[in-house]
Formats: C-alpha cells, sequence, structure tokens
C-alpha cells in the first residue's frame, strides 16, 4: 500500500514537473520562434491530456466513464470550429479588403 | 440526513437497484458533468475571440515580455496550487481532517494569489486606456475579447477559491465526506486546465514582435 502511495505520489510529482516544464517551453518557443497557433495549441492539449489523466485521475477510472465523456466533449469542441471559414472570408471582403 | 443514513439506505436498495455503470457517486459524475459543459462553453468563448481576432484587420499585439512573465508566474501558481489540492485530496482520503483542512486552505490561498495577479494585469491595462469596446492601438474589439475571457476564467477562480473554503472547513467541522474535498478537486483542476489555453491563446499571441 504504502509502495502504491509513494510511486503514485512520484507519478504526480513528474507530472506536476513536465506541465511546468512546457509552460517554460511555450514561452520560450513564442519568444525565439514565434507564437505559432499549431505549436502553441499542440503543447497546451498535452498539458491538458496529463492534467485529466494524472490530476484528475480519469485514466484510474473505468472506461465507461472516459467513453462517456471524451468523445461527446472533443465532438462538441470540435465542431465549434466551423466558424473559421467566415472568420476569414469577413476579412476579404469590403470594406476591409485591400 | 446524515451520511451514515443514506449509506444505509443505499445498502438496502443495492439489491433492488442496477449498479452505476461508472462506478463512482453520483455528486462525482454531476461535477465531471459540469466540467465537461463548462469545457464547452470555455470552448465557445474562446472560438468567439478566435472569431473576431480573424476577422479584425487591425488586431493589437499588446503584451510585452512583462505580461509574458506575469502569465508564467500565474501558471506556476495555478499548478501548484493543483498540487497542493491532490495533497488535500489524499489527506482527506487517509482521514486526515486537519491535514486535508489545510492543504485546502493553501489551495485556496493559491487561488486568491492568482486573482491578485490578474487583477493587476487588468488594472495595468485600464491604466493604458483599454476598455470594454475602445483602446489606443486597434481594433476596439480587443478588450471586451480579452476581459470576457479572463473573466471567465476569474470568475470560476474566485468561485473555487470560496467552494475550497465552504468544503474544507465544512470538512474539519465534519459536516462533509473526503469525497466531497476530491469533487471539488476535479474542478479546481479544471480551472488550471482551462488556464493552459488561456495563456497562449489570449496572451503569447497577442504579444508585441
Amino acid at each position: 500500500m504504502s509502495t502504491d502511495t509513494s510511486s503514485s505520489m512520484s507519478t504526480t510529482y513528474i507530472v506536476y514537473g513536465v506541465i511546468l516544464a512546457i509552460a517554460v517551453i511555450q514561452v520560450v518557443v513564442a519568444l525565439t520562434l514565434g507564437p505559432s497557433l499549431g505549436r502553441m495549441l499542440i503543447l497546451a492539449v498535452i498539458q491538458a491530456y496529463l492534467a485529466v489523466m494524472f490530476f484528475m485521475h480519469l485514466r484510474d477510472e473505468k472506461s465507461n466513464l472516459r467513453l462517456a465523456l471524451i468523445p461527446a466533449t472533443l465532438f462538441v469542441l470540435v465542431m465549434l470550429n466551423m466558424v473559421w471559414a467566415d472568420s476569414f472570408r469577413l476579412i476579404t471582403m469590403k470594406p476591409f479588403a485591400k | 440526513m446524515s451520511e451514515a443514513n443514506l449509506t444505509l439506505q443505499h445498502d438496502a436498495l443495492a439489491g433492488v437497484m442496477e449498479e452505476s455503470p461508472f462506478s463512482i457517486p453520483s455528486s462525482k459524475l454531476v461535477m465531471w458533468l459540469f466540467i465537461i459543459s463548462d469545457a464547452c462553453t470555455f470552448g465557445a468563448v474562446l472560438v468567439a475571440y478566435g472569431y473576431i481576432r480573424n476577422s479584425a484587420a487591425d488586431w493589437p499585439l499588446v503584451f510585452e515580455s512583462a505580461s509574458i512573465w506575469n502569465a508564467l508566474l500565474m501558471t506556476f501558481i495555478l499548478v501548484s496550487s493543483s498540487l497542493t489540492v491532490l495533497f488535500a485530496v489524499r489527506a482527506a482520503q487517509a482521514d486526515d481532517r486537519q491535514g486535508a483542512f489545510r492543504w485546502t486552505m493553501i489551495t485556496a490561498a493559491g487561488g486568491v494569489l492568482f486573482a491578485l495577479l490578474h487583477i493587476r494585469e487588468w488594472m495595468s491595462l485600464i491604466g493604458q486606456g483599454v476598455r470594454l469596446f475602445q483602446n489606443p492601438w486597434g481594433s476596439p474589439m480587443f478588450g471586451a475579447a480579452f476581459f470576457s475571457v479572463t473573466g471567465l476564467h476569474m470568475a470560476h477562480v474566485i468561485g473555487g477559491v470560496i467552494a475550497l473554503v465552504v468544503v474544507g472547513t465544512g470538512y474539519k467541522a465534519g459536516r462533509y465526506a473526503s469525497k466531497h474535498i476530491e469533487i471539488w478537486s476535479l474542478y479546481w483542476h479544471f480551472v488550471d486546465l482551462v488556464w493552459m489555453f488561456v495563456v497562449p491563446l489570449i496572451y503569447l499571441l497577442n504579444m508585441k514582435r
């Protein structure tokens, strides 16, 4: 039991360190290479995955719960992205078009 | 009705009612459902911000490196408070009421510090002339987008601080069970998770180049 506890705590510390390291990498990359949306989002998604699986312990829950929560949420978040084409259309139309 | 009575009732009904397919308390399931609905809310707000940003010809890039380092400090505080709330859950599961209370209060203090740093950032922008629908640099919608996204997040932080104080003191006094600390820790981690998207999308993409 105590071995399990100490091993899960060491995992927690590692995840904590990795999340903070990614936050620093994000800033350094943005300052040196420029803040590309793709790079920033990939790093943020890795941070979010670690937080959900290890801090929120979703990986320890039954797979039923993961299946109930994750696909539905991702579906809604992906469908929200339908608006991008329209946002680019606005800037290429008059009166903004040059 | 006391928790012990509820447990007895639950045991009596165990043979009659179907077992939960998720094997978690219904209150924890409710928090998960709240979190996914809130994730969709933040997703919608961030997409709306992106839409406005894309469609503006003169979107201002305003954040100096001091603001970026301030955002990184806020990240450090929030992620560290996620760690301390895990300590609170662990103490509560070990029935260490004093320890759980102490770690919950440390987490809440982290939330207060985060909110103070955020308010300082807001005041700095307001001092430079940023309002909801005007600013000295470009698209007037910058202020509306910035204050909406960060304001919604800060409201969640303040709500979380209040909830942690209530649940932490209630757990110490014996009014709440360890599962309540665990459930509110989920909420606190979610607040941390949202910030992981706010920093790159709001701060890093809008820094001065």
